[in-house]
Formats: structure tokens, sequence, C-alpha cells
């Protein structure tokens, strides 16, 4: 007689079923998982409009079932402006990596946030351009190797790693802005969390929504996935601290 | 067409350009100020919110143009205005909506050049208009009105065009139709149909999503793509437009687009006082051009003479279509100043007599 199966899991419905793209040890995955499961249980999914924007990530749009639109480098915040304004009835997020947000697409991070935009951007930040091949990004950790900075990033001449969950939470339009990592199974909770309290302050109308994601590039940090995932413990998370930074939600409770 | 309701204004350039997207139905314009096209934005801002659609004054070019791409996405009438230099800043996105096949209208009231130039009128982007202007290879739909009127109506047909090919639509004008004032006839066009329900994003519900994208890794993906491209750009050919005065029995024509295309015919129309045998070729199309009309004028043995507010650019392709029958000579008015019809007279009677 056969065991009796219970069923503890199903992937997302959201999620397409295909060989994922990305290298071994990569968090991406997981970040899309998160996002797929939130689109799913909000009822977001038939009404959303993706934007994808550059490198490894792009492929976002192969992995959810959602309608999508391409991005240029840095710009997914001005298309997703220009996609809700002109759809104030649909869900509007966009997905983009450290040196899409941080750096090229400074601008229109930070005044789509400060206007306020109802949108959601979910920010993967892993230290380094992933899919150029191992550039430095403005994210990059002070000593951190890269191919443009070989001898490890220096304060004096490339400046300090930037903080964008701080950064956003200073805007006046941010509603809700945190730092999530998914590193262990209470992090990928915690992540979760932020990613469907994100969705619900653009759903309630109450304005722009940030989840900053620690992810590991072992790739390009030339380290097994296990000591990936150590770094971000021991190196990112003391520098990028997890929590919370802005809270409109529980402003107005 | 059918026009309804004519209504009688005397307004600027810019603010004909403005109120003919409204009439279009353009629904959310996407700016950044820069002289000498500031009354689009700042009409914009205040009759888009009334007639229930959006206005963003963008933190720079380079957004409100991705902002465009955007709203195209969702099969919006959507626009943007700029000059010259915020143009240049403005082609990232506009490369990208031509890749992904989006449907825009973006305004250039170009000045001097190049760089930061000078605030005066100036064709000087005629090949950046008609070359594409970002990387890779594409080609907008370009269109140069001469007048106030004409600035109403082409932008109105700029909205049908954008929609029919799936392609940003450029309207070419400059220093001289964005601030000079005129009579304009207002009209409004009796509804309109995108067939944007077919591509746009509005979110995939009871259908398979939809993924608007410029990005072909696969071997052989993005050739075919840009073999799609390049048909629609020449199923554009047909859009071709443009005017002739005196053409009939003129010795020489002058070529001339635009704002300049109107001086001339004032010109034109001074030395045909005097007797003597020249006549106007306007193109109001810059892509598609209209080589095979100029083409049939070089045949009939006509000589020409292309005038133009930079230094020798439209002439390439007056040159180019005219090539087996003849040449054409250029004259340049310089960047950034402001011409009259005598200007060009000596210019004109040094051809005349030359021959």
């Amino acid at each position: 007689m056969q065991p009796q199966e219970k069923l503890v899991f199903k992937p997302s419905e959201v999620l397409v079923d295909r060989p994922t793209h990305y290298c071994p040890g990569c968090q991406h995955g997981t970040a899309h998982r998160i996002v797929a499961e939130c689109l799913e249980e909000l009822g977001l999914a038939e009404n959303a409009v993706c934007i994808g924007s550059i490198g490894c990530s792009v492929f976002i749009y192969n992995y959810l079932k959602v309608d999508a639109v391409e991005a240029p480098h840095g710009r997914a915040p001005a298309v997703a402006t220009g996609a809700k304004r002109a759809r104030p009835d649909k869900f509007v997020f966009a997905y983009q990596g450290d040196g899409d947000l941080a750096s090229i697409g400074l601008a229109e991070i930070m005044h789509a946030a400060n206007r306020g935009e109802r949108i959601s951007i979910i920010f993967v930040n892993n230290t380094v351009y992933g899919m150029t091949g191992g550039q430095m990004a403005p994210t990059t950790m002070i000593g951190q190797a890269t191919t443009t900075c070989p001898a490890g990033r220096c304060e004096d001449k490339e400046g300090m790693p930037m903080k964008m969950a701080e950064i956003i939470s200073q805007l006046g339009g941010t509603a809700y802005c945190a730092r999530v990592a998914v590193n262990n199974v209470g992090n990928i909770a915690k992540a979760k969390k932020a990613v469907k309290k994100a969705f619900e302050v653009q759903l309630n109308g109450q304005g722009f929504g940030f989840v900053e994601f620690l992810a590991t590039c072992p790739t390009n940090w030339k380290m097994t996935p296990i000591d990936a995932n150590k770094r971000i413990e021991e190196e990112m998370i003391p520098y990028f601290p997890l929590g919370v930074f802005k809270d409109r939600t529980a402003e107005e409770e | 067409m059918t026009k309804t309701a004519p209504e009688r204004i005397f307004v600027k350039g810019n603010e004909a350009v403005a109120h003919g997207a409204l009439a279009a139905g353009c629904r959310c314009f996407f700016g950044y100020p820069i002289t000498p096209q500031n009354e689009i934005p700042e009409f914009m801002s205040k009759a888009l919110p009334e007639a229930g659609g959006e206005f963003v004054q963008a933190e720079s070019e380079v957004a409100a143009a991705n902002m465009l791409l955007g709203a195209a996405a969702c099969g919006i009438r959507a626009m943007t205005s700029s000059s010259s230099p915020g143009i240049s800043l403005k082609q990232e996105a506009i490369s990208y909506m031509a890749g992904s096949q989006l449907p825009a209208v973006l305004v250039n009231m170009s000045r001097g050049g190049p760089g930061l130039g000078d605030i005066g009128p100036s064709q000087g982007d005629y090949y950046q208009s008609t070359r594409g202007g970002g990387h890779g290879d594409y080609r907008l739909l370009v269109i140069a009105p001469a007048t106030c009127q004409e600035a109403y109506d082409l932008i109105i047909e700029a909205f049908d065009l954008a929609f029919k090919y799936k392609n940003p639509v450029m309207i070419l004008g400059d220093a001289i139709l964005g601030q000079m004032k005129e009579p304009v006839t207002c009209w409004k066009p009796e509804g309109h149909n995108d067939h944007a329900e077919s591509w746009q994003l509005d979110g995939c519900k009871g259908r398979d999503p939809r993924l608007i994208k410029s990005l072909f890794l696969e071997e052989g993906a993005l050739a075919e793509h840009n073999l799609v491209l390049q048909a629609k750009y020449e199923a554009m050919k047909a859009e071709v437009r443009y005017e002739t005065f005196e053409c009939d029995d003129a010795e020489l024509v002058v070529v001339a687009f635009g704002s300049i295309g109107r001086i001339v015919k004032s010109t034109v129309r001074s030395l045909r006082a005097r007797g003597h045998k020249v006549g106007l070729f306007r193109p109001i199309t810059l892509y598609p051009f209209p080589s095979e009309a100029l083409a049939e004028l070089a045949a009939q043995g006509k000589r020409f003479l292309t005038i133009e507010h930079n230094l020798g650019q439209m002439v390439d392709d007056v040159r180019l279509a005219v090539r087996k029958h003849g040449d054409s000579d250029f004259h340049a008015q310089m960047p950034g100043t402001l011409p009259n019809p005598d200007d060009f007279e000596k210019p004109i009677l040094e051809r005349l007599g030359g021959k």
C-alpha cells in the first residue's frame, strides 16, 4: 500500500515552468518566486504590467506570467511612471539590479520615489554588474575586487557603497521602503512580507513602494554558492542592515 | 476625416501643436523645459488634467522619453516635445521604441547647434531626424510643418500614423514655427481606431501574457526582426507628402522644407512677379522623402537649388533623388539666424542666370 501523499508546497501559478538561465547559487530565482507568490496571493497577475530592466534580471519576463515591457538601462522607474500614468488601474512594478538602479538610473529611481508614483520597485543588490562580467557597481563593498577595481574598491577613489534603501526612504513620496535578504528561511519569509507590503501601498494609492534584496552572485564573486550565502550574512548585512526604513501604513495606523 | 466644430484661434506654433495633440486624443504628455518649445508643456500641464489625462514634468529628457515608452506600451496616445539638445537625450528611448514597435509622437522645435548652440531657429537636426538618430537601423516618420495651421493639422495625423505603423513619429519644426503667431482653424477628428487591443499591455486576463521588447538573442532572431522593420519603413513610403508651387514651367526648382520652405515661397512669388521662371518644391514628409516626385521634375530637365537652415543635410536626399538626370546646388542659411525672403533672392538669381 502506497503511503498517503500530502502536498505541502506547490510552485506559484504565476511562475513559468522552465529551466533557469541564472547561474548556480544565484538568488534572482528566489526573488522571482517571492514576486510571483505575492502577485498570485494578491490576485494581481492578470492586471499587472511588469517593467523589465537591463542585466541578468531583464529575463524576468521569461519567468512570470504577466504582461511586460523592456526598459533601457536604468530607466525602468520612468517607463513604469509612463505605464502607470497611462493606465492608473493597472498594477505596475519593475525589477532592477544595482548597476541599473543605483548607477545609471539613480535620477529615475529617486524622482519616481519623490513623486510618489504608485509603482513598486524590486531592487536586487548583489554588489556587482553581473551580466556584463563582474564590474564594479555603486554597491560594491570596500575591498571587494571586481574586473574594474581589481585591487578592491577603495573609498578614496571610488567612494562608499550606496545604501539605496536608506536613500529612498528619505524621499517624500515613498510609502514603504525595506531591505531584505534571502540567505535563510527566516529572511525569505520576511522578504515576502516586505514585497507584499510594497505591493499593497500601490494598491491602496499610498505612494511608492521599494524593496531592496541583498542577493548572491557566486560567479562574479568567484565563490561557491555556500560561501556566497555566508558573505551575505558576514559582510553585506553589517553594512546594509536589514529592516523596514519607512512604512506609511504603520504611521497611519 | 470629417471636420467638426470649427473654431478660430490665434496662437503660437507651439500652442497650435499642443491644441492639435489634444484634439487628436493625446492623453499623456511627458516633458522637460527647453527653449524654444516651452509653450507646449506649459499648455499641456493645464489642458491635459482638465481633459482627464496626465502631465508629468520629468526629471530629464531621458526620463520623459522613457515615460513615453511606458505609456506607449499601454496603447495610449502619448507625446513628448523638446528642442535639439533635448531631442539628443531622447534618442535612447526613441531607438528602443522603434525596436519595440511602439507608437509615439515626438515634437522637435529645433534650435541652432551643435552642442548648446543658441535658441535661434535652425534645421540642423535633419540628419538626426531622418537617419534614425539613435543606435541601430531604424527610421521615424518625420513630418515638417511650415505654418501654425499645418502644425495643428499634421500632429493630428502624426498620431494616426504612429498607431498605423506602430512606430515613433516626429514633428520637426523650428524656433520660427514654434514662436510665430497665426490664426488656426481648429477641428477635431471624429474618433479614431488605433487597433491597440491586439498588442497593448493591459494585464493578461483571459489571454497569454504579452511582451514588448527589443532584445533578440537567438541566432537569426534579430535579423528577422530587422527585416520586419525594414519592410515597414518601405511601406511608410505610401505616406509621402510635399507641396509644389510654380513648378510647371520653372527652370529652377528651389527645394526647401519647414519654415525655410515657407519663406522661400515668398521669394519665389516675388521673383515670379518679375518674370523669373522659378518654383518651390517643399517636402512635407522628410521620411519618407518625396524622391519620386523630385525625380520626375528632374526628368523634365529642371535644375535644382536646395536651401536649408543648416550647412547642407537634406541636399544629400535631393541629390540622391535627382541623380539620374542632374544635380542640386546648395545654399546654406546659417543656423541660428532669422532669414527673410529677400535673403534668398541673390542665391536664387545666381543659379537662374548660371545655366
